[in-house]
């Protein structure tokens, strides 16, 4: 199914969908905490959900039930170039079917498949901080090309730094990218993402719980975790602080007995601590895509699609013994002066060396000319 | 003093020339004093303010301290061009020398082709002014031969030759000289401080900072300007203070522009200056402040930089609306005031060099928490008009490292060593550049980069395309270029070698957008 063409939702389910729209500002004020799950709240049937959030506005709740028109619905859906799909629908996605609030509806945009992702094509979630690390960016994007060359779907929730670096990564491996937002799926958030956002529509799929015009809310984001979870066979988090909503997202995970791996981060940093704290607890240490391969196919199946790229990390091509101490000393995180201490060359000779090291790839600059190791690029 | 007729029955006439600073120059003043009989007033005219109101009381004061007469009838002073505000004590002396030539106490003749300038006290001794350099200059372009000024402003005024300086320390001295009873010694210009004087500091006394060292001398061989990247006290002031001292002394046409400027200023101790200004605005300045203005337009930090360098430490603090103010100084070489109907240049050919900390939270590596968009955030705040206008970006090293560092051959070179390889290299640009309106490397546009940035295109691009992936935009191209050209220069080599570019790339500013996706 072609999502960019009109809704199959069912009545019941369109009005559901639209239900959780309306409410969710009453939602809001019955979660009053980011980290409280809405667990049991999306799983209430439309009557008694009203009844648990409405409050005194209950009764008008209740008509707006009785007068939705589905038909006008179905109309500003398509206005939006958004699918509605529900879970009447051959193409809706049955891994989600364990999730014991799954939604009724979820609203697509883009051109991807969605009826794909639940069969042949497995899907892994790459989540992870907003404040990421050079080191988890840099990581994430090279799971994300990895895994997108192998022909795996990659879902994250186009958050900044890592989420934004597992979606850049699957489109440069030529893989599915697949988007999970908290607002309506006509919302390109956060605005800064907005061009990514639109090369997702091009080349995969933007999915959201919410009908289209929506805003996020706070409880919104734990709920799109929900999802995240539920549609990825494996969850991967590259770099989460504790408590943080990477982990609300491996913690659904676990509930759904589906596999969670981490990256390793650095032990002394605060941003690492929670992916960190999920490999103590048995997750599985990730160091490549071909780790989160083999979790997905065990280690003797074929793969959808190989090449050069697949699975793979690109790890530091080889480099003479100078370039070698050079890169030592940038990830050691010495400034050029130290690199001059650590190499013993004069520094004109250490610029031209970090400029040639920035030229294959070994490290990059930010913005203000400090080096750092880059995995690839 | 100009011949005045003198005088119809009633009353006297006299003109007296004197100057006006506006701006870093100044503009020729008339003062004409009118004694005749009537009530006894003193009346001011031509737009004078405060100051210049208040000269009527120091002037009668000064006079009858000198045993001189302050002659008890209507005395109508007119200060012309009347268009023009007139500002400040300056004035004092010709309005003292007016009423005098006026009152028949001094002879008309004795002043003709001679011009006067100074402030009175009230004991009749007279008291220095600012701006005497500039004022003397504008005294011979009008053609006077003589200017007569406070003793304090003369060896300072004496530096324009062709120009007879003569100190006066009272006005009693004033007459005598008149009169021809006294007859001074043309004042001469104070030698040059010897060179590099303690007020100078050198390079040899920073130990590490290897990339800053470089980059300096780098900048100041091509006239580069600078971003020094480094954590609070890693000496970047330290570095960036000792700039002036590898850079070619100024030429003499230079120090006149240095002293004329500085006089203004009244920041100038009456030397020729020895040594380029260096000028460390805090943060909080003002855009006035920096680029100059005021109702009487006075000159900002970037014109007391001119022919030195302008040192912005935290330039990440200063406000947006003052690094703004710095871009069309920066582009055009001048400070353009506009004040009510008139607008004022003030020269402003200047070195920059900025500095700023890797991050906003300024900790060093191992505790910095900041991620890439803090860092990508902060750095925007230096974007637009200044890094626009920087050439090389390097790096200051906390003071650990650098105290490693030494026991890597970083010989402590003298600053006077690394001042002749600039001085050479400065040379070679000259030679290269001569018939075209630059100066040196950073002067050159895209255009003369391409003529002089002799290296195989092949090479070049694929060295550029190589490092930027998304391709360097053509500016971003052409800075590469003067950098490495720069670089040849300083080694003596003609052509731009793959070294040279690999190093002017690992200088280069990197575009602070596009770095988030």
């Amino acid at each position: 199914m072609t999502s960019a063409g009109t809704g199959t939702a069912c009545d019941s389910c369109l009005r559901r969908g639209y239900l959780v729209g309306r409410l969710a500002s009453h939602i809001a004020g019955v979660m009053d905490s980011p980290h409280r799950r809405v667990t049991g709240l999306l799983a209430l049937p439309d009557e008694k959900l009203v009844e648990a959030v409405a409050g005194g506005q209950a009764d008008d709740a209740l008509r707006f039930l009785e007068e939705f028109d589905a038909e006008e619905a179905r109309a500003a859906v398509e206005r939006a170039g958004v699918a509605a799909v529900c879970r009447h629908d051959p193409g809706y996605p049955t891994q989600l079917d364990d999730l014991e609030d799954a939604p009724r509806v979820v609203f697509t945009k883009g051109q991807g498949d969605l009826a794909s992702m639940s069969g042949a094509d497995p899907c892994v979630a790459l989540v992870g901080a907003r404040r990421a690390s050079p080191y988890g960016l840099d990581v994430t994007r090279e799971l994300g090309r990895g895994l997108g060359a192998a022909g795996v779907t990659v879902v994250s929730g186009l958050a900044l730094g890592i989420d934004a670096q597992a979606h850049h990564g699957c489109l440069e491996g030529d893989g599915v990218p697949v988007a999970v937002l908290a607002c309506g799926p006509d919302i390109p958030y956060p605005r800064t993402n907005r061009r990514l956002y639109e090369r997702i529509c091009e080349r995969g799929l933007v999915i959201a719980e919410l009908p289209p015009g929506q805003r996020a809310f706070r409880w919104s984001f734990p709920a799109r975790n929900r999802i995240m979870a539920g549609l990825a066979r494996v969850t991967v988090v590259v770099e989460a602080a504790e408590p943080s909503g990477s982990l609300i997202t491996s913690d659904f995970a676990i509930q759904l007995g589906r596999p969670v791996g981490a990256v390793p981060g650095q032990v002394t940093s605060s941003r690492a601590a929670g992916s960190n704290a999920l490999l103590k607890d048995g997750a599985t240490f990730i160091t490549s895509a071909e780790d989160i391969l083999d979790e997905l196919f065990g280690s003797e199946r074929p793969r959808p699609r190989s090449g050069p790229d697949a699975g793979q990390i690109r790890l530091a091509r080889s480099v003479d013994p100078v370039q070698g101490l050079l890169l030592e000393a940038v990830e050691a995180g010495a400034g050029v002066d130290g690199a001059c201490a650590h190499t013993g060359l004069p520094v004109h000779e250490v610029r031209a060396g970090l400029s040639r090291l920035e030229a294959s790839g070994h490290v990059s600059r930010d913005a203000l000319g400090i080096y750092r190791r880059s995995v690839a690029r | 003093m100009g011949p005045s007729p003198p005088s119809s029955l009633a009353g006297m006439l006299a003109s007296i020339a004197t100057f006006a600073l506006v701006g870093v120059d100044s503009q020729e003043v008339t003062v004409e004093v009118d004694v005749r009989r009537g009530l006894p007033a003193f009346t001011l005219v031509g737009l004078p303010d405060a100051a210049v109101r208040e000269a009527r009381e120091r002037v009668r004061a000064a006079l009858l301290n000198s045993g001189l007469d302050f002659p008890l009838q209507r005395l109508t002073a007119n200060l012309a061009p009347a268009s023009m505000r007139k500002a400040g004590p300056s004035f004092d002396l010709a309005l003292a020398l007016g009423v005098l030539a006026a009152s028949g106490q001094v002879p008309f003749e004795a002043a003709s082709g001679t011009a006067v300038c100074g402030e009175l006290s009230l004991s009749g001794a007279l008291r220095p002014f600012r701006g005497a350099l500039a004022t003397a200059l504008g005294a011979r372009t009008a053609g006077y031969e003589r200017l007569i000024v406070p003793a304090e402003n003369a060896s300072e005024a004496a530096l324009a030759d062709g120009l007879e300086v003569l100190a006066v320390s009272s006005l009693e001295r004033l007459v005598d000289l008149l009169h021809g009873r006294w007859r001074p010694e043309p004042a001469r210009p104070r030698p040059v401080r010897s060179e590099q004087g303690p007020h100078v500091p050198d390079l040899a006394d920073v130990r590490g900072q290897a990339d800053a060292k470089r980059a300096l001398e780098i900048a100041a061989a091509g006239g580069h300007n600078l971003l020094m990247v480094g954590p609070p006290g890693a000496g970047k002031t330290m570095v960036a203070r000792r700039l002036p001292g590898i850079l070619p002394p100024p030429s003499f046409d230079e120090a006149l522009e240095i002293t004329r400027i500085h006089g203004v200023a009244g920041l100038g101790d009456g030397h020729l200056a020895a040594e380029r200004p260096f000028r460390a605005p805090h943060h909080t300045i003002s855009p006035s402040g920096l680029v100059g203005g005021g109702s009487q337009p006075r000159p900002g930090e970037i014109t007391l930089a001119h022919r030195g360098v302008l040192f912005l430490d935290e330039v990440a603090e200063f406000s947006r609306g003052t690094l703004e103010a710095l871009r069309q100084p920066l582009e055009d070489g001048f400070a353009e005031i506009t004040r009510g109907q008139r607008s004022l240049t003030f020269p402003a050919r200047t070195m920059l060099v900025a500095a700023c900390n890797p991050c906003p939270c300024a900790r060093p590596a191992g505790e910095c928490h900041c991620n890439d968009v803090d860092r990508l955030r902060y750095s925007r705040r230096l974007s637009g008009p200044l890094l626009d206008r920087i050439d090389l970006v390097c790096q200051a090293a906390a003071p650990p490292a650098a105290e490693l560092v030494d026991r890597h051959g970083g010989a402590l070179e003298r600053s006077s060593v690394i001042r002749e390889r600039v001085i050479a290299a400065r040379e070679r640009q000259r030679h290269r550049l001569r018939g075209s309106d630059a100066y040196c490397n950073a002067d050159m546009d895209g255009r003369l980069t391409r003529r002089h940035g002799a290296l195989g295109s092949e090479e070049v691009q694929r060295l550029l395309g190589s490092v930027e992936r998304g391709g360097l935009t053509g500016r971003g191209h052409d800075r590469v270029l003067r950098l490495a050209r720069t670089i040849a220069d300083l080694e003596g080599r003609t052509r731009i070698s793959p070294a040279d570019l690999e190093e002017a790339l690992g200088y280069r500013l990197a575009s602070p957008v596009g770095l988030a996706a």
